[in-house]
């Protein structure tokens, strides 16, 4: 098979809007899956709502297009009823961290063995541009017009703090290293969190200064930093620049995990 | 042995090897015994975070051919009701029981209600259908959530055990069969699309992990299973369809028992309030007043009522405020007159031939 075989190519054109990442990150997704000759008869993508969530339906498997916020509800249920299937959920920053906080919460402490890509676009996209938890404090949304007042989650010290086996932070700039990190993961027992910082020049970029596509990926490139590097700065006590956010692997260990095959 | 434990039982004896939920009371001694019980038999029990997330899950394990349950009560019933919309509108076979206690709110966790009869019908947004049974004693909750099973599979809808406090606490003596009935989903068939029905309304079951690689989602979608959510011929065709593979199948699937059938004054009722009636019947002089006991109440088996030729009036006792005696005035030219219970406490025989008397 070639990455290629694993989209439905009767669901086409797809619904993402131009200099969207999404796609990028499917793309990624998919890449990682068929290297490891993954089945397609015996893998499952879930997701719950949202424009990260419309990717299982282009999917070519098994796939579980749920309410806003329990895709990992349900991913639960397919995991635990058939050890045998390998489950994926796609979410985003508003899915997994408002509305289906708790569900992210109690999948990361049951260290269920699935792999969670998150897109985090820091905004909801599909229905307009209002504000998620992961908005930048700062940042205009259409419920932050006059900024966003509230702090922002860090979606990967909280899978980390709740017990998943492995988390991940990239951006749809590092499509190799995220490549690298899901094919990781997904091998990885356990609940693997990847994190996928993404461009919405639609909804998050138009109200932000960032209507250029090039000009959001290009501050997801300057602003990212290595964990290795991060922790060098702060051993040295150096200052960490403003405004920027670690990328690597952020969490790497064996805690006892729920629904492995065996 | 206890009722909930009966339903554990049934659902066991029914093959099913899946379940999620959260504790609640008073359906919490379901959830033990499966919890117990499903090791030993090869099954899964996961206990969730939530409602929410006890219904999801259920459904996820009921997309791979497993056959699948919940159970709760009012509060959690409430928190359920988006998912069990999303379980009906993507035809998921699954059994929720419901071991009702007073309501609204918080309410009476530890008394008996049926306060739930419309929401298990209605309690989701949209338009669709459902079936719901129940059971007036510790047996037919074995054999009822046997039943739910079966009935869940062969029309791919949520499907509900309505027992209450009552029934779910009452300590009884049950038979179990040596083996009960239990039949599979109808399987695609070959060049069949994985929502198109067949004659029956109901399409052929495609589980994952089976290469069927059908895409479920809870959009609007066509037989493909494909998201349509714009077509407005389309979405009414669907919906009609879902409320139609169950609406125009309630004659047959129709449980119930009648008693004295010449009768000019008649019961109505279903679930525990049926005990009390009964009762009546035997302190009443022999075929004085008729009864209408109910198994199956969702989908309304409407024609029963005709099973009375003799009646002038009927009587509706149930722990509501007459939620189920406001569908039977939507069939019936004879006065319906309800005669609710709340508080937790049965209706006596007494009370029921005393108004009874007043119709006579």
């Amino acid at each position: 098979m070639t990455v290629e075989d694993w989209f439905r190519h009767d669901r086409l054109p797809h619904i993402f809007c131009a200099g969207c990442g999404n796609g990028s990150i499917i793309n990624s997704t998919l890449e990682a899956v068929d290297s490891l000759d993954w089945k397609v008869d015996e893998t499952v993508f879930v997701s719950g709502i949202g424009c990260s969530s419309r990717a299982p339906g282009y999917i070519v498997t098994d796939s579980l297009h749920t309410t806003h916020g329990r895709a990992l509800a349900f991913a639960t249920g397919v995991k635990m009823a058939n050890h045998d299937l390998n489950v994926v959920v796609f979410t985003g920053d508003g899915d997994l961290s408002a509305i289906g906080g708790n569900h992210f919460i109690h999948a990361c402490r049951r260290n269920i063995d699935i792999t969670v890509i998150c897109m985090n676009n820091q905004i909801y996209g599909m229905t307009g541009g209002q504000g998620s938890p992961c908005t930048p404090t700062g940042a205009l949304s259409t419920t932050t017009p006059y900024g966003m007042d509230e702090a922002a989650f860090d979606l990967c010290e909280l899978a980390t703090a709740a017990g998943a086996n492995f988390v991940s932070r990239w951006t749809s700039y590092h499509v190799r290293e995220l490549t690298r990190a899901i094919r990781y993961g997904l091998q990885k027992p356990g609940l693997s969190f990847i994190e996928v910082m993404v461009q919405c020049p639609t909804n998050y970029g138009r109200r932000n200064r960032l209507r250029d596509v090039e000009a959001m990926i290009s501050v997801m490139r300057d602003n990212a930093i290595l964990k290795e590097k991060y922790d060098r700065l702060v051993t040295e006590r150096k200052p960490i620049p403003e405004g920027s956010f670690v990328v690597g692997t952020l969490t790497d260990r064996n805690l006892p995990a729920l629904g492995v095959r065996r | 042995m206890q009722g909930n434990i009966a339903s554990a039982e049934g659902a066991i004896a029914a093959g099913c090897r899946f379940f999620a939920g959260y504790p609640i009371t008073p359906s919490s001694e379901v959830a033990e015994q499966m919890a117990r019980r499903l090791p030993k038999v090869g099954g899964k029990f996961i206990q969730m975070e939530d409602e929410i997330a006890g219904i999801a899950a259920t459904i996820g394990g009921a997309w791979t051919g497993v056959r699948s349950m919940t159970a709760t009560s009012g509060p959690g019933f409430s928190l359920m009701m988006e998912n069990i919309g999303y379980a009906a509108f993507t035809e998921t076979p699954c059994v929720v029981v419901n071991i009702q206690r007073g309501g609204p709110s918080t309410g009476q966790p530890t008394l008996a209600a049926q306060g739930d009869m419309l929401q298990c019908r209605f309690g989701s947004h949209g338009d669709y259908s459902t079936i719901a049974l129940a059971p007036s004693s510790v047996q037919e909750m074995f054999d009822l959530t046997v039943k739910a099973f079966n009935l869940a599979d062969r029309f791919r809808t949520p499907t509900f055990l309505m027992a209450d406090e009552i029934i779910g606490h009452l300590r009884e003596r049950v038979e179990f069969p040596d083996t009960v009935e239990c039949i599979p989903p109808r399987p695609i068939r070959e060049g069949k699309l994985p929502f198109e029905p067949e004659e029956d309304l109901v399409p052929g079951f495609t589980p994952f992990g089976h290469g069927h690689r059908v895409h479920v989602t809870g959009l609007t979608h066509n037989e493909k299973g494909y998201p349509a959510s714009t077509d407005p011929d389309l979405h009414e065709k669907l919906v009609m369809r879902l409320i139609e593979k169950v609406e125009r199948a309630r004659h047959e699937i129709a449980d119930y028992d009648i008693q004295n059938p010449d009768a000019e004054v008649v019961f109505i009722s279903y679930g525990v309030p049926t005990r009390s009636v009964r009762q009546a019947l035997l302190d009443a002089p022999e075929g004085l007043y008729g009864h209408l006991n109910l198994r199956t109440v969702w989908p309304f088996p409407e024609n029963l009522l005709k099973k009375f030729p003799n009646a002038r009036v009927f009587l509706v006792p149930e722990l509501n405020m007459g939620q189920m005696a406001r569908e039977i005035v939507r069939h019936c030219d004879q006065p319906v007159i309800s005669l609710p219970r709340l508080g937790g406490e049965l209706h006596t025989p007494r009370y029921l031939l005393d108004r009874a008397e007043e119709y006579r």
